[in-house]
């Protein structure tokens, strides 16, 4: 049934064409156009003249678009011998070969009448889909939407078949569809009923919905097959747009699985190291953010041609400022507070008030501004309609890219070995001779220098203020609690799996209820498995 | 294993509650606080024995806070229970008994509507169902316990069966109390959203600003905070309350013996939650607004300085602690304002690095000293 009403159509189609552009297997001569195109316009047969002014429309070939342009204007001139001269005052030019001639004495303004002034219009329009320009396109496009010639139904699927632009094709559906939907033949309707369908594009919904629903009214539709397949290219439409938002839930649960996992892998590993939750690591995270923002200031002061790259120099910046300052805090205050985890946690939160207070002080209590580099900004669109933004996109990779020092550095590392060794026993490692403390400081630098990597990332993509640390806090806490110790997997896992979760629930039950649900889903997670996702083997009561 | 435990003689002989002396310096420190709002209504401003009602109004705050920070001992100094949500019992009994003061204000609200100002401002038409009876004084009394109590019990039930300990269990409780602060923030929720609730006009039918009214909460507030350091000292000088030090000393060895912890466990948190939201319920009126806030992360943490700086499992301690950091606060914001996080910052360090024992700690020790240099 289908194959028939397509084979229907092609024949239709085809046979439109052959009518209505006979000329159209004419070579077009590398420069200028065939004089044999243009000889019908200086004779007196009007058919021959429409159908050269068709032909000249489906030129690739600008020049066309300028002769058709000529003769709408008075402006096309035909000489004794039979040329065709574009007129200009008292010089001319050559379309065939774009020669700069004198206009001959004899040389007469072809007239025009209304029905050529017509056919004109249409080619005009018709020419300027192949505009190189896309917004000349875009409007051609538009206004061959309105019209209602069905004999431009071909010029418009041709033109559909060769555009690349996103915005100018869907317009050009549009116009096709609306051409076809007006289409005597139930056969076209249900193809343009179907093309529309395949398009998936929300817009056709209204007019898919009208089709599907009336019998009669205004837009009847008697045909019930047609009915059908608009309900079934309803059913494609929305299962298109299922797919996209499903894609763009994917994406932002990635891109917050990925911030979520930069600003939890420091405290996994000061965690799995020393069992204890460092408070202050989400202010190790905004000193990143304002080295960063320094890094910016030095930069714009200094140089400004390299602004783009900032960021790439506050990398390292970031990395042993945060090393430092973790390192520092690690000799001062943790070391004493071994063995007693609880009141580590509260010394530490007390190093966190103090952090925010002293960035108070330094930069003042309000947000500052950090600017994404040029190559940061914009992004890609698939799927139509999802726009994946090149900051996201670097913070995947970069994400990725820290896991992967992270991995390496553990396992591959003499200091990863004694950080594997200490977080399995810390005092038989102490036995075989390991240095604890050196080991204790050299990881909490590491810890404090990924995380002052990881504010360098969420300067990129919210706001940087002395609050910035609070807001990541509790989640990644979370991330911690989730992936358990000792294990990169278990972390990598819980950070994409929170971000991802929490992205999917946003639509159903909202920002705000999605994380409630989702702290209510660790809280009842964590009563089946307390030791997290990946839970170290062992023999050891506490 | 259980009756050969019992029948040391030791652990059997009664401790008395408090010593004599002990008794007395509690009996004037509660007199000494009572004293105040009396002094207020009796001498006119001006006079040298005048206290303002601000200083009033003040430390009956603080003695909200220090009843607070005394139900966190009962769980951390005794049972090493680290909770980091107890601003969420605190602010529950607030909100329970701020649902009671704001039926109260009756039509006297902005828009002169029954229903609360931000109800009509959200063009609701009626109560919600859990705001039923809350018209009545005494239900409201009733949720104050009950709320933070069953919910105490039901998290607790869950997270002690499982053995959730230490700094997972402190951060369990963090996120449920974060989580609940987002619920609360919400307009839909029903509970006026980040404002809270405020302008609170009457309670039992007396006019809430009155200087009668505010002396009398003044009063109800220290009477409860000496009540539940009794009832607390009760508990931890109980077999019970030494089963709890085991708990906190060394779990597995507890179970070992053939103990279960969780029952222990489980009544020690709940009584202390239902403490806290107590603690909230005298609160509200007093200050006279109960917002989101107070189940910040931050007002959780600090909760717990003032037991660490007052003295963890000494029971008084975290009375004196509560006072003494919200005196250092109350001075720092009006004078240095600048400065308060710093300083509240270097007591969360120098507490947990040299006062283990806190401000209790440090006097026991100090007298000991001067006992040994005497003797």
């Amino acid at each position: 049934m289908r194959i028939a009403a397509i084979a229907h159509f092609l024949r239709r189609f085809l046979l439109g064409w052959l009518l209505a552009m006979p000329l159209l297997s004419a070579p077009a001569p590398a420069a200028g156009i065939d004089p044999a195109l243009l000889a019908p316009l200086a004779g007196d047969d009007t058919d021959a003249k429409l159908r050269a002014i068709a032909a000249l429309g489906l030129l690739p070939d600008p020049g066309g678009a300028a002769v058709l342009q000529a003769l709408g204007n008075d402006q096309l001139y035909a000489t004794a011998d039979g040329r065709v001269l574009i007129g200009d005052g008292a010089r001319a030019t050559d379309p065939a070969t774009g020669a700069a001639v004198d206009l001959p004495a004899d040389a007469g303004a072809i007239g025009i009448n209304n029905r050529l002034r017509r056919a004109i219009e249409a080619a005009l329009a018709g020419l300027r889909l192949y505009s190189a320009d896309a917004r000349e396109r875009l409007a051609a496009a538009r206004r061959l939407q309105q019209a209602g010639d069905p004999a431009r139904l071909p010029m418009l699927e041709k033109a559909l078949a060769a555009e690349k632009h996103d915005e100018v094709r869907a317009a050009l559906e549009i116009a096709v569809a609306n051409l076809e939907l007006k289409s005597a033949d139930p056969a076209v309707r249900r193809h343009a009923v179907e093309l529309l369908g395949r398009t998936g594009n929300p817009a056709f919904r209204p007019t898919l919905a009208a089709i599907a629903r009336q019998s009669d009214g205004p837009q009847a539709e008697p045909d019930a097959a047609v009915r059908e397949a608009a309900t079934h290219a309803l059913r494609q439409i929305d299962r298109h747009l299922a797919t996209i938002a499903w894609a763009g839930n994917l994406f932002y649960g990635i891109s917050l699985g990925s911030v979520l996992l930069l600003a939890a892998l420091g405290l996994a590993i000061t965690f799995g190291l020393m069992g204890v939750i460092n408070m202050a690591h989400g202010e190790l995270l905004m000193i990143g953010a304002y080295v960063t923002y320094v890094a910016q200031a030095l930069f714009r002061a200094w140089l400004p041609g390299w602004m783009d790259w900032y960021v790439l120099a506050a990398l390292p910046l970031a990395f042993i400022v945060t090393a430092l300052v973790g390192m520092a805090l690690e000799r001062t205050v943790i070391r004493w507070l071994y063995g007693r985890p609880l009141e580590t946690l509260l010394a530490t939160w007390g190093i966190s008030l103090m952090l925010m207070q002293g960035v108070r002080t330094l930069f003042g209590a309000q947000n500052v501004e950090v600017g994404n580099p040029g190559w940061m900004s914009g992004g890609i669109t698939v799927l139509d309609g999802l726009v994946l933004t090149y900051n996201r996109l670097a913070i995947i990779g970069f994400a990725l890219f820290v896991v992967f020092l992270v991995w390496a550095l553990l396992n591959h590392t003499r200091l990863g070995l004694f950080v594997r060794a200490i977080t399995q026993n810390r005092r038989m490692a102490d036995c075989v001779g390991v240095p604890t403390g050196r080991v204790d400081m050299l990881a909490f630098g590491l810890g404090s220098g990924i995380a002052g990597l990881a504010g360098v990332a969420l300067s990129q993509l919210g706001n940087v203020g002395p609050d910035l640390g609070r807001a990541y806090i509790v989640d990644s806490f979370m991330v911690v609690v989730l992936g358990g110790v000792g294990q990169l997997a278990g972390t990598v896992i819980a950070a994409l799996g929170l971000g991802g979760v929490n992205k999917f629930l946003e639509p159903y039950a909202g920002a705000v209820m999605a994380k409630i649900t989702i702290l209510a889903l660790i809280v009842l997670f964590v009563q089946k498995r307390p030791q997290g996702l990946f839970a170290p083997r062992g023999r050891s009561v506490e | 294993m259980k009756q050969t435990a019992l029948t040391d003689l030791r652990l059997l002989a009664r401790r008395p509650l408090y010593s004599g002396r002990a008794w007395a310096a509690l009996g004037a420190g509660a007199a000494a606080l009572a004293l105040l709002p009396l002094l207020n209504l009796a001498f006119p401003p001006g006079h040298a024995l005048h206290v303002s009602a601000y200083a009033v109004a003040l430390l009956g705050k603080f003695m909200c806070y220090a009843m607070a920070a005394l139900a966190l001992d009962l769980v951390w100094g005794y049972a090493g229970i680290l909770s980091l949500g107890h601003g969420l019992f605190f602010a529950l009994g607030g909100y329970a008994h701020g649902m009671y003061l704001m039926r109260a204000i009756g039509r006297d609200g902005v828009y002169q509507s029954d229903l609360p100002d931000f109800m009509v401002f959200l063009d609701w038409k009626a109560y919600p169902w859990y705001w039923s009876f809350t018209e009545h004084f005494w239900y409201a009394m009733l949720l104050v316990v009950l709320v933070p109590g069953l919910l105490a019990f039901v998290f607790g039930y869950f997270a002690f069966r499982s053995r959730i300990k230490g700094v997972y269990f402190s951060i369990i409780t963090q996120a449920l109390t974060f989580a609940a602060m987002l619920l609360f923030f919400r307009n839909d929720t029903g509970f006026g959203g980040n404002n809270g609730f405020t302008d609170f006009k009457r309670i039992l039918g007396f006019d809430i600003t009155a200087p009668g009214t505010r002396a009398a909460l003044y009063w109800i507030t220290l009477a409860a905070l000496a009540g539940a350091l009794v009832l607390a000292r009760a508990v931890t000088q109980s077999k019970l309350g030494r089963v709890l030090t085991a708990v906190r000393d060394s779990e597995s060895r507890l179970r070992f013996i053939g103990y279960d912890p969780l029952g222990f466990k489980l009544f020690v948190w709940t009584l202390s939650a239902v403490l806290c939201g107590v603690a909230g319920a005298l609160y509200v009126p007093q200050v006279g607004i109960i917002n989101p806030s107070e189940m910040s992360t931050e007002t959780s943490i600090e909760m717990v300085i003032w037991v660490a700086t007052g003295g963890r499992g000494t029971l008084v301690g975290p009375i004196i602690g509560a006072g003494a950091v919200n005196g250092l606060k109350t001075w720092f914001t009006s004078v240095l304002p600048e400065f308060w996080l710093y300083a509240l910052g270097l007591i969360f360090v120098l507490v947990t690095l040299f006062l283990p024992a806190g401000i209790v700690g440090l006097a026991r020790r100090l007298a000991a000293r001067f006992q040994e240099t005497k003797a």
